[in-house]
């Protein structure tokens, strides 16, 4: 039996803001894009809803982590540039 | 000017498209200027500026009538208004200059960003931006445009709060410490990198974004000029880091600080 219509309307949008944000993805030789869709692919038969709200919530934890680097690795720069008295280093 | 009532404050945010901080900065081979074709992203400080203004507007539901986001710049600024306007902005204008103008300066920024202000029809009540650009480093602009409107400023802030009969209250950064400041509206803010951590636009609002409305003005026809003033001589890297040396005893070490003058 597929997956109600939602639960795929749902990971197409989760896909589609991993894949946007990986195209920022500091590390060239990390293989974001690789990684993200093989997740995906993994996941592609589950039907038990608890374990797709499971990988729902990964993915959600993935990506809020991606943006928690991206915001602190500009915040670090700015303030080894501007702040320098106040780096703990 | 008398500021408007309270509850229709307009908020206008100019931003700048710079070169992204993670890029590392190249000289051209003609030493004019540098390499300009790599990443650019909207400058950090006015990220800050665009997140405060819309952090204003959550915190007092009715305060902030419209936020506007302003850049002068080549016609791919045009992107970064995008991206303010995925933010949360309300509407764009963007004066733009030909991709090949020579960088604006502070002087000329500020009279583009004055005659926006005063082409506005319903005026502006806050202008709160970058305190610097993290490319020209000049931090002039938002004082220049102070100047110019003959408003009051706040720079440098680290908090921002809108008090009843149109005066705000900022906490400001200055050397060694902080001081709190209360300036009447029309005000200009500058802000510093502890105001805030701005938020990255999500897919669907970037598409939202798309169809809010962007007006388009050349300089001309804000009657200002935005040629340079100042002259470009020369642009080099700075020296490279010579390596250190290794002594082989005290005696060596001894007369190469002798021969540096040290000891």
């Amino acid at each position: 039996m597929p997956p109600p219509a939602h639960y795929r309307l749902r990971a197409i949008r989760l896909y589609k803001e991993l894949h946007r944000l990986g195209r920022e993805y500091p590390d060239p030789s990390y293989d974001f894009h690789g990684k993200l869709r093989r997740a995906f692919e993994k996941n592609r038969n589950l039907e038990d809803p608890e374990k797709i709200e499971r990988a729902f919530a990964l993915g959600e934890y993935v990506k809020n982590e991606t943006l928690a680097l991206y915001s602190l690795r500009k915040y670090r720069w700015l303030r080894r540039s501007y702040h320098p008295q106040d780096d703990p280093r | 000017m008398r500021p408007t009532p309270a509850n229709l404050l307009r908020v206008l945010v100019p931003i700048k498209r710079c070169v992204d901080y993670a890029v590392k900065i190249r000289v051209n081979p003609s030493q004019t200027g540098i390499d300009t074709n790599v990443k650019h992203s909207m400058n950090p400080f006015d990220e800050i500026a665009v997140e405060e203004a819309l952090r204003l507007r959550e915190r007092h539901k009715d305060l902030i009538k419209s936020i506007k986001v302003l850049t002068i710049g080549p016609p791919k600024s045009q992107e970064t208004l995008r991206t303010a306007l995925a933010m949360g902005a309300d509407e764009a204008i963007h004066v733009e200059t030909p991709a090949d103008a020579p960088h604006g300066e502070p002087l000329g920024i500020a009279k583009a960003i004055a005659a926006v202000i005063a082409r506005e029809k319903d005026g502006v009540d806050i202008v709160i931006m970058g305190k610097q650009a993290i490319d020209g480093d000049e931090g002039q602009t938002g004082q220049m445009v102070a100047g110019l409107m003959g408003w009051g400023q706040a720079t440098f802030a680290s908090s921002v709060t809108v008090n009843e009969g149109g005066t705000l209250n900022v906490n400001t950064e200055i050397d060694g410490g902080a001081e709190e400041v209360k300036v009447r509206m029309p005000a200009v803010i500058t802000t510093d990198l502890r105001l805030n951590t701005p938020r990255y636009a999500s897919l669907p609002n970037i598409m939202k974004a798309k169809k809010k409305p962007l007006t388009k003005v050349t300089p001309e026809e804000l009657g200002v000029d935005l040629k340079p003033i100042l002259e470009t001589i020369k642009v080099t890297e700075p020296p490279k880091r010579v390596g250190g040396g290794k002594v082989e005893n005290v005696d060596e070490l001894v007369a190469k600080l002798k021969e540096a003058g040290i000891v």
